[in-house]
């Protein structure tokens, strides 16, 4: 053979035989075979090192690897290895292994509860589900509560006591805790401070009264960054008192939201999104809708599902506030700030409504608003005749966390001064979170003893001397109210990991007392309970998820007046806006790597915050989407790349918190921009004198959907009330719904006559919340891809939810559509594979068989939604023990190569079908849930045998707002949309 | 012009021709006999146990049933092995000091289990569920084979796809009565000896005596059982989810 290939000269004049560029010579298939590239590459069946797949590679070449490799690889991997199987020693009760357990408990955000059952695996939690009985459930979870699963599996969670960054054991600890314990009681614990997350847990907090009793003149201070505070102090201001307002949305026809998230922010945000779906159902006949108004400054959740929405600086609600109590006759309250025409016009339109629905209406401030606006609404919640009847009032689970600010701030002064020398941590990351003007990090060496609790060894345990793992929700006994003070006694789903302690244990250790925290957990319900039969109370309650009749009592207060007498405007042309962020929230998940790449609701973006601002704003600045700024406000400044938003007000620029991490672990650290940094204590949420000044440069946001334009195709489908009442059908077209006849292809399968799955997704209620995404995630085994893949369009989520603008860039309309596999009936990407991976079922699932998938990615050219994910790397990580005890055993893990798509939870489906068949009964409808349906807090998404004519899946497809998303291609998709209809008031 | 070739070119050619299509041939057949041979998919080749556990003595000699230690056979995917408990609650009373049982009693003592080498292993993509094989009347010896005749358990069957497929094309041939599903009679079914346990499926039936071969009893059997056709039951999704 030739030393180089020469093309034999017939050949010469074809462009394709031209020799490329790099010349690789290649003396014969042995040498090839026998390089040190070649063996390295068969020593690394999947080469960690990606970037050589990059680096242009000849086809020719690329074909000898493989066809050396195959001659190689043909006598491996045959003969089936001998593995071992090992069986438990002595069966536990109730346990089958291969079926799965539930059990119901509780997760706490924020100190108060949400309602859970999780499903384990042999001892293993493996999924989380909403607990139907909880009232602030109702059977969903939100994107937290989903993801709080690969929290627990974290593989950067702490595993010892660190004492001074050297392993140590709790022993110890307890051994230097005791002598500065008994320094402390000498004083009453005078210099003593307790610092912890808000909580609403009784026996946490009956531990806090022995704590304050055994040391009197010491601190417990609840603190969380992005507390409900300004709730509190508002309802303080108008009832003198720390009472929660419970929204009761259902009741409600007119609601305005003063810049309140509260369908996806907030303790009871799941059941209010519940009830505000169902208030605007048009299934089943009905013609009337609930009415939401929003007032905001950026766009948020809320804001998005509104049928009226006005964006308006966060520094101005206030005014509008003021003007609307005016408008609504509440007495004593002085005027605000100038508005624009608009606003007034708002105010105007919405008092006028809202007087229209005395006693059916409701009025929310949101927890960015200073307390002001939140008595103003209580105010005019009560002018309206709403109370008691659209809200009620009860005292909060949280009451005596309503000072934690102000606490914090005179702690740190105590500390500059010198005048604490035992601090604890229990949970928390106030080094990272506080505000920037209070100082604790500079003055954390000014306490002697300084011990953590905390699930990961974060910034604030990196200045403690003591670091304690915490045991994380699932692995705990506890007890923790919802919002409404119903109790939920939680249990644990698994041992400890690492032998973590829960709050109760690590305070028990405070006061000597150390018992199990199942012991002091049901020693205190023992107490507390006071029933006759205790032991059947504790299965019940446990088993239920709550404990019956702990609803705190409701009251009837009147408001106070005098509270909104003097205003005062906040100055400056530029406003900032801090937010909690959308699925970081205040910081503590940014390890978790599926909120991280979990798009944010409104601007897609991933892996990184951003400043959001107007359009207008961002032309007068010059600047597109992904340029640095600096942000200079009170003398600090910061430099973050901008986010272009529609519907963001003008004037003003908001950012949310949670990033620029600096000990969060290896998914969390040196993500985004840490907005904390300009966060002051006296403007928490907004305010004025931000100068913003092009800085040049940019950095690399990365966004899943980077258009949001439907291009002329009717994908999602709207119009307003009175459009759908003179026309049902308005968004029928007979494009949609092909003849079957009309397909070139012979090849339809043969559909079964019983059976046959099928899903509504009902545009009017989804909110956009994501939920699905991750409880998708979560159920399915799917990976993440890291920030450099999504932004090759490679994220793997199986269900994305798209936004699509409509109207101008100021305000424009905005549409959210969840989009999964269609499973069409003459599914385009069947025919196209060559290995026959994707089939048809008789039942009309597109049933994907990973083991045959070689990756050609044809089937996903082919798909018009653009549903399948293909694995183009090792996305699954194999070698992480904790992620092996994560999985659902249900469902395969996909290696390198192997394309993926939702199955409509085909592990789901045959789970409950298996069941039927082994005592021969009918599958019941609503039997059969998809991971997407049982986490939608609107229950939006329905599944079901859409040949079953009395399944609630079959009546939906009957609707006639029901339609198929570019269903004129032919493909008969079996997820249709039912159309959004807007309550639009015309006198807007 | 000179001759390129000698005048034996032409056979030899022929008979190169030949040769080299016999060895292409005789090594796919090797391949493929190699690839079928018990050293490759373990057929009728008993792996070494940590514990000589004999089913011919428990199960044929003592009569001892499936699920006595298989316990979650009827409920669950899995079927389940016993745990070191299960053994000892004879164990503990008979044969107490065997040297044959010491790594069952070490593992009852020091709470780590007893590791035995797993004889039926599906690789990971396929899913099988016993439960539902059991709830229709799929006897435990049709695919596990003679495990009362076993001394040292061994693989009676491929558990190869087509192996499978052969069922679930033609499940009247494999599926017999519900009380005769846990006996440990094992019927060859490939020598289609249908007359065993004919009885049983025959008083199973509502209409059983009227049905006169035992082709007509298996396959009243499998619709009396709600068995899906053919169609259905070869459909991808029902093992590789």
């Amino acid at each position: 053979m030739n030393d180089t290939f020469e093309p034999s000269t017939n050949f010469k004049e074809l462009p394709i035989l031209k020799k490329p560029e790099e010349k690789v010579y290649w003396r014969s298939m042995d040498e090839l075979a026998d390089s040190a590239e070649f063996r390295t590459y068969l020593e690394t069946e999947f080469p960690s090192k990606h970037d050589t797949w990059l680096d242009p590679v000849s086809r020719r070449d690329f074909l000898k690897v493989m066809g050396a490799s195959l001659g190689l690889m043909m006598f491996t991997a045959c003969r089936r290895p001998l593995e071992k199987i090992f069986p438990v020693n002595e069966a536990p009760e109730n346990q089958i292994p291969g079926k799965p357990v539930f059990y119901a408990t509780a997760l706490a955000f924020g100190g108060l509860a949400q309602g859970v059952i999780v499903e384990t695996h042999e001892g293993r939690p493996t999924k989380i589900e909403g607990n139907p009985a909880h009232p602030d459930s109702l059977g969903a979870t939100d994107v937290f509560t989903q993801a709080a699963i690969l929290d627990m599996y974290d593989p950067d969670r702490s595993q010892s006591v660190v004492h001074r960054g050297v392993v140590s054991s709790l022993d110890s600890f307890v051994r230097a805790l005791t002598p500065e314990l008994a320094v402390q009681k000498q004083t009453q614990g005078a210099s003593f401070r307790i610092v912890s997350e808000v909580t609403s847990s009784p026996s946490l907090l009956a531990q806090r009264a022995a704590f304050l009793k055994a040391y009197p003149k010491a601190q417990w201070i609840q603190y969380e960054p992005l507390g409900r505070y300004n709730a509190l102090q508002g309802a303080k201001l108008a009832f003198g008192d720390f009472l929660e307002a419970r929204l009761n949305v259902e009741k409600a026809d007119v609601i305005v939201s003063l810049d309140s998230n509260f369908l996806d922010e907030g303790p009871a945000k799941l059941r209010y999104a519940r009830e505000f779906a169902a208030g605007r159902q048009l299934t089943d006949g009905r013609t009337t809708m609930n009415r939401l108004y929003v007032v905001e400054p950026c766009p948020s959740i809320t804001g998005s599902t509104a049928d009226h929405r006005l964006a308006l600086r966060a520094s101005d609600i206030e005014s509008f506030a003021r003007e609307l109590a005016r408008a609504l006759n509440v007495s004593d309250v002085a005027a605000g700030g100038a508005l624009s025409p608009e606003a007034r016009k708002w105010v105007n339109v919405v008092a006028a409504d809202l007087s229209r629905s005395r006693g059916s209406s409701l009025i929310v401030a949101g927890d960015e608003q200073p307390p002001v606006v939140h008595a103003l609404a209580h105010a005019m919640n009560q002018a309206l005749g709403n109370a008691g009847r659209t809200v009620s009032y009860a005292s909060s689970p949280v009451a005596e966390s309503a000072t934690g600010w102000q606490d914090m701030q005179q702690l740190v002064k105590d500390m500059e001064e010198k005048r604490v020398d035992l601090l604890l941590f229990v949970g928390g990351n106030p080094i990272y979170d506080l505000p920037v003007d209070v100082e604790l990090a500079r003055y954390m060496n000014r306490v002697q003893f300084v011990a953590r609790l905390g699930l990961h060894e974060n910034e604030t345990s990196n200045l403690s001397h003591w670091h304690v793992p915490q045991a994380h929700a699932l692995e705990s006994w506890n007890d923790v109210r919802a919002l409404d003070g119903t109790i939920t006694i939680a249990q644990p789903m698994i041992e400890p990991l690492y032998g973590g302690k829960t709050p109760q244990e690590f305070i028990a250790l405070v006061l000597e007392n150390a018992h199990s925290a199942h012991d002091l957990l049901k020693d205190y319900w023992k107490k507390e309970s006071r029933v006759a039969l205790f032991d059947s109370f504790w299965q019940q309650s446990l088993h239920d998820g709550i404990v019956s009749h702990t609803a705190l009592a409701t009251h009837q207060p009147n408001v106070r007046s005098g509270f909104a007498k003097e205003f005062s405007a906040i100055k400056g042309d530029v406003e900032i806006v801090f937010r909690p962020d959308p699925t970081i929230w205040d910081g503590r998940f940014a390890n978790n790597a599926w909120l991280q790449e979990l798009p944010k609701p409104i601007s897609k973006l991933t892996w990184d915050n951003a400043a959001y601002l107007s359009p207008a704003m961002a032309k007068r600045l010059n600047v597109e989407n992904g340029d640095l700024v600096s942000l200079n406000y009170k003398g600090r400044t910061l430099d973050v790349p901008v986010w272009i938003t529609p519907g963001h007000a003008d004037q003003s620029l908001s950012i949310t918190l949670g990033y620029g991490r600096t000990k969060a672990g290896r998914v969390g650290d040196q993500h985004g921009f840490n907005a904390y940094m300009l966060r002051t204590s006296d403007a928490p949420y907004f305010d004025g004198g931000l100068t913003v000044t092009k800085k040049g440069g940019s950095y690399k946001l990365v966004a899943t959907q980077t258009h949001h334009s439907m291009e002329g195709r009717e994908i999602v489908r709207a119009a307003t009330l009175a459009e759908y009442k003179s026309d049902p059908k308005f968004s029928y077209r007979k494009t949609d719904w092909p003849e079957e006849s009309e397909t070139l292809y012979d090849t339809a399968p043969k559909l079964d006559e019983e059976t046959g799955w099928g899903l509504t997704i009902d545009m009017n209620g989804c909110t956009g919340c994501n939920a699905c995404i991750i409880a998708c995630q979560s159920e399915n085994n799917i990976s993440t891809v890291g920030k450099d893949q999504v932004s090759r369009g490679r994220e793997m989520h199986w269900i994305r939810v798209d936004n699509y603008f409509e109207g101008s860039t100021d305000n424009p309309e905005m549409l959210h559509q969840p989009v999964t596999c269609m499973h069409c009936e003459n599914a385009p990407c069947e025919p196209v594979c060559p290995v026959g991976a994707t089939s048809h079922t008789a039942e009309g699932l597109n049933q994907m068989v990973y083991n045959r998938c070689v990756g050609t990615r044809y089937c996903s050219n082919n798909c018009p939604y653009k549903v399948r994910r293909y694995n183009f790397f090792q996305y699954a990580d194999d070698s992480t023990e904790q992620f092996k005890f994560m999985r659902n055993p249900d469902v395969t893990v996909r290696s390198r190569g192997v394309m993926e798509k939702c199955t409509y939870c085909v592990q789901r489906i045959q789970e409950v079908k298996i069941e039927a068949m082994k005592t021969d009964r009918e599958i019941k409808d609503g039997e059969i849930m998809t991971a997407c349906q049982s986490a939608c807090p609107t229950r939006v998404i329905t599944f079901g045998n859409i040949r079953d004519k009395k399944s609630r899946v079959a009546q939906l497809k009957n609707e006639p707002r029901n339609y198929a998303m570019l269903g004129d291609l032919g493909v008969r998709p079996r997820t249709t949309y039912l159309a959004k209809v807007r309550n639009v008031n015309p006198e807007i | 012009m000179a001759q390129i070739f000698s005048r034996n070119s032409n056979p030899l050619s022929r008979l190169l021709i030949a040769l080299v299509i016999f060895t292409v041939l005789g090594g796919l057949g090797l391949i493929t006999a190699v690839y079928r041979s018990p050293y490759m998919n373990r057929v009728g080749v008993p792996p070494e146990q940590p514990v000589p556990f004999s089913h011919k003595h428990h199960v044929q000699q003592l009569g001892i049933d499936c699920r006595f230690c298989h316990t979650s056979v009827e409920n669950s995917s899995f079927a389940g092995i016993p745990s070191a408990k299960t053994c000892m609650t004879c164990h503990s009373q008979m044969w107490t000091n065997a040297q044959v049982l010491e790594p069952v009693r070490e593992a009852f003592r020091t709470n780590q289990p007893v590791p035995w080498v797993r004889v039926h292993h599906l690789p990971e993509f396929v899913y099988f569920n016993h439960s539902v094989h059991i709830a229709k009347g799929v006897a435990c010896t049709t695919c596990h084979g003679p495990v009362d005749h076993m001394e040292m358990l061994y693989q009676h069957s491929t558990l190869w796809m087509s192996w499978c497929l052969q069922c679930h094309r033609h499940p009247e041939k494999f599926v017999g009565a519900k009380a005769a599903v846990f006996q440990s009679n094992w019927i060859d079914s490939r020598t289609q000896d249908l007359n065993m346990n004919i009885d049983l499926a025959k008083a199973e039936l509502p209409d059983g005596n009227s049905l006169q071969t035992p082709e007509d009893i298996r396959k009243a059997l499998v619709k009396h059982r709600k068995i899906p056709n053919a169609m259905s039951m070869t459909e991808c999704y029902v093992c590789h989810r």
